[in-house]
């Protein structure tokens, strides 16, 4: 029965689209990491929870993480979740919200320990059989004095051991899933309250309306609006378009993180675990040259740090290759055994794609595009947030976001490697609760608005007969190439300008563009060209917002503001985007600068050395 | 003797040859993809296209070229893929005629046209794209999580350096089904035999130190179709893009099972 009176369609363009209803307390949009965590911990509640992806679950990106998840159990050493704290905050250059930081540290060891009690294969130390842990970067004990061993890893294949538990976890909670179906739009009511989403299922064409008290976002990032990056080509954040699309703002999403060591020319993922077991970089000359830039941590530098001392030993004619445009990472002097058993994955990674034994030879490596800090903004239930009516953290109704497309903040300006996996898991649970307190099994839908579907189905019935004359590759090709030239890990005023009127370019040219496929069964360019218009929106305000923020902090690296300026900008910023004139509108949010409890003190900013 | 043919509207006939489009600079030639097509919205038999890629415009692997000729020639070609670096499983098809990661299989180890096909013996949705249903619920069917029975601990369940290596070889699957839908016995049988990816899976949780329902999970494999529809043909380790040996996996099993009559 449909929630609007009757399964009659509303006719768009004259056409109708049959559509079927689903009502469930709660929607979850997406099932990498965050998203299953949160059906799973929804399920246990009791909750009826739709799990709704557009790649089976253990296709996510989660699958793809490598080195490890952090968190204080001290099962190497002494360890502390406050020195957890401290390393995050400083690795977020004072730009994540200190009580959510404390929450995602203390709560992490309790995580960990859940994911292991469902199964996950974590790497045990030879002597105790306890779960081993590696040294990671910015990762350190006694607040930045020492080293610390707090990544725990399943030997290099982290993220592919926790999807695939966690994807059997939502098993034996026989959690609904709705497998490739591509999410369009959201519902949203007069009120501003989120009441679902509408999806095309892939395999039929058909059009489904869910509705739920409670819609989470747990879609990822979108990597893909660079042209080379660590992520999946499904990683075009498209939960971060629809809320941009529905009015609301995405938070901070000037700060992209570059992994220093992607794959020369292919882009692929090789571990930060890799120099935490002992691997280095050199220069032309042969130079471990991290050793100038980060006397201290060296190579296990924050990767903003490491990335920005490669892109300038690049700059000065230091790098390695025909062209002197990338860098080595050496694994040659490490034991084979070691390699054999703790980076099998990325072994066979340098092996297929870069022609490397990495026993023998170093690996060609290069700051590559694999993060995105900014996202919509939540607080540490996993809520979203945004401004309105002088409250800065105004809660949207109905809608949460988890995971890279959620912006707690955690992760601030820069996020720190293994950080990831623990966030998902400690606001996937979090969320989880979070909607167990705001709703009772079987809570009474109102019914929804009337129009609720036209939204979308207008966006998708354009887009399906769109006929203009740029092929969707074409126009995302131009996009890529363009945020990866003026908004890469070194900023300029000029060079950001200069992207700002180029993006925009791009965005005019929505309107142009020309699908060929016309099918409703599996068709790809369909989806290709939704997804290219969620990833446009993103790249149009990452780029003005990171011509908006006139000073360095993390990963956001502008040359003519070198200087950290926490009187002027120590907030987060706020992008708005108005789908018609496609001009971007930014405010603030001020920085969380307390703690949860007392248990800890709120860390002041100081200046950040590695 | 009985000679078989495929039914009518399953033949296979072919299709159109698209040229290549403009040429760019450089030394590298061309390269030419037979894919098989079908278009369930038409009705007409599956067919083979013939396309030609450039291979100075191109990336190295079998995905870079259905990618480039997507972008470049025809945006209808459909087919799964995400990670591009072999961990996601999605772009499994069955490329010079052996079931692989089209993102890791490098276009230079094989002779002659690049001929593409979807996984054999899966219901075809589109072009290369299977309904894997039965695959997955297969795979769901073994209880993939942990079970036990003992107070659960504070911290972590213990597992020796040796016992946790007894995982390796079996947990890195990606559910590709490259190994299921190249096994004989699975094409005939897939209704009731689970295949070499669920079994190995099966055994990946029979073989977790930590694990406590060995019983009923051998149990539950005890019948002559789930598990002992595997003739050790061993398609299924030779086309594992993961090099893992489901084979000797599902041997392993059978093991356990005599094991626990004697």
């Amino acid at each position: 029965m449909a929630a609007n009176g009757g399964n009659e369609a509303p006719k768009v363009n004259g056409r109708a689209y049959p559509i079927e209803d689903h009502t469930y307390d709660v929607i979850v949009v997406g099932a990498g990491g965050s998203g299953l965590r949160a059906v799973v911990g929804c399920s246990e509640a009791g909750l009826k929870t739709a799990c709704i992806t557009k790649v089976f679950p253990t296709r996510s990106h989660t699958v793809a993480a490598q080195g490890g998840i952090a968190a204080a159990l001290g099962n190497m050493g002494e360890d502390d979740w406050r020195w957890h704290m401290y390393d995050t905050v400083k690795g977020a250059d004072w730009l994540g919200d200190q009580d959510a930081i404390e929450y995602l540290c203390r709560n992490a060891p309790a995580a960990v320990y859940e994911l292991e009690h469902w199964g996950l294969p974590f790497s045990r130390r030879e002597d105790n059989g306890r779960i081993y842990q590696r040294p990671f970067g910015g990762m350190t004990t006694h607040y930045g004095k020492g080293t610390a061993q707090r990544t725990c890893a399943a030997a290099d294949r982290t993220g592919h051991a926790m999807l695939h538990t966690l994807y059997g976890a939502a098993l034996k909670h026989n959690a609904e899933f709705f497998i490739e179906y591509f999410a369009i739009d959201l519902i949203v009511d007069d009120e501003g309250r989120c009441r679902g989403v509408v999806a095309l299922k892939l395999d039929d064409g058909t059009i489904h309306r869910f509705r739920g008290h409670m819609t989470i976002m747990a879609t990822g990032g979108y990597g893909r609006a660079y042209y080379s990056c660590t992520g999946a080509h499904t990683q075009t954040g498209d939960g971060n378009a629809m809320v941009l699309r529905a009015g609301l703002p995405l938070q901070d999403m000037e700060f992209v993180q570059f992994h220093p060591t992607g794959i020369y020319g292919a882009g692929c993922l090789i571990t930060e675990g890799s120099r935490g077991e002992g691997g280095y970089l050199t220069n032309s000359e042969g130079e471990r040259f991290m050793e100038r830039y980060a006397p201290s941590a060296k190579d296990l530098a924050s990767r903003d740090v490491v990335s920005r001392a490669m892109t300038i030993e690049i700059r000065e004619g230091r790098g390695v290759g025909a062209k002197h445009d990338h860098i080595y990472l050496h694994l040659d002097h490490l034991d084979p055994k070691v390699l054999a058993e703790r980076l099998p994955g990325i072994s066979e990674s340098a092996r297929i794609f870069a022609g490397v034994d990495v026993t023998r030879e170093p690996i060609p490596v290069i700051p590559t595009v694999h993060y995105n800090m900014g996202g919509i903004a939540t607080n540490y239930h996993g809520e979203a947030l945004t401004k309105r009516g002088g409250n800065d953290d105004a809660i949207i109704p109905g809608l949460m976001a988890l995971g890279e497309a959620g912006c707690v903040s955690v992760h601030g300006a820069n996020r720190l490697g293994s950080n990831s996996l623990i966030d998902l898991v400690v606001f996937g649970r979090a969320a989880a609760q979070r909607c167990a307190e705001l709703i009772q099994p079987n809570d009474k839908h109102a019914d929804l608005p009337k129009d609720s579907a036209d939204r979308a189905l207008s966006r998708l019935d354009r887009f399906r007969n769109a006929n203009g004359s740029t092929p969707t590759a074409e126009l995302r090709e131009r996009m890529q190439r363009v945020m990866q030239t003026n908004c890469a890990v070194f900023r300029t005023g000029e060079v950001l300008e200069e992207g700002s009127k180029r993006i925009h370019e791009v965005l005019a040219g929505v309107p142009d563009i020309k699908v060929s496929d016309r099918s409703l069964i599996w068709n790809t360019d369909l989806v290709e060209t939704l997804e290219f218009d969620n990833l446009i929106v993103q790249a149009v305000v990452t780029m003005d917002a990171a011509v908006n923020r006139k000073e360095s902090r993390g990963a956001h690296a502008r040359e003519d503001y070198p200087e950290r300026d926490d009187k002027n900008w120590m907030k987060h910023s706020l992008a708005w985007l108005d789908p018609v004139s496609g001009k971007v509108t930014i405010d603030y949010r001020p920085v969380h600068t307390y703690t949860l409890t007392n248990d800890v003190s709120y860390i002041e900013p100081k200046a950040r050395v590695y | 003797m009985v000679e078989f043919t495929l039914p009518k509207n399953s033949r296979v006939t072919e299709g159109k040859t698209w040229p290549l489009p403009k040429k760019a600079a450089g030394s590298k030639g061309t390269r030419e993809y037979r894919i098989y097509r079908f278009d369930p919205d038409s009705g007409a038999n599956p067919r083979m296209d013939t396309y030609t890629v450039d291979l100075d415009d191109c990336g190295p692997m079998v995905l870079d070229a259905l990618i480039w000729i997507k972008n470049k020639i025809d945006p209808s070609l459909t087919f799964r893929r995400s990670c591009r670096e072999g961990v996601c499983g999605s772009c499994a098809m069955n490329i010079d005629g052996g079931n692989t990661l089209a993102c890791t299989k490098d276009m230079a180890e094989i002779a002659g046209p690049v001929k593409v096909y979807p996984l054999p013996h899966q219901p075809v949705v589109k072009d290369l794209v299977p309904d894997l249903t039965n695959f997955y619920a297969q795979h769901a069917s073994i209880q993939p999580y942990l079970q036990t029975t003992s107070p659960t601990p504070e911290k972590e369940w213990k597992q020796s350096h040796d016992d946790r290596a007894k995982l390796d070889g079996l947990y890195e699957c990606i559910l590709c089904a490259c190994c299921s839908t190249a096994c004989p016995s699975y094409w005939w049988n897939s209704d009731r035999f689970l295949g070499p990816a669920a079994l190995l899976q099966a055994f990946r949780w029979i073989n977790d130190s930590r694990d406590e329902a060995t019983g009923e999970r051998l149990d539950n494999l005890e019948d002559p179709f789930r598990l002992y529809r595997c003739h050790t043909i061993m398609n299924c380790a030779q086309t594992c893009p993961k090099h893992l040996n489901p084979a000797k996996a599902i041997a392993e099993i059978k093991k356990k099972l005599v094991e626990r009559q004697v």
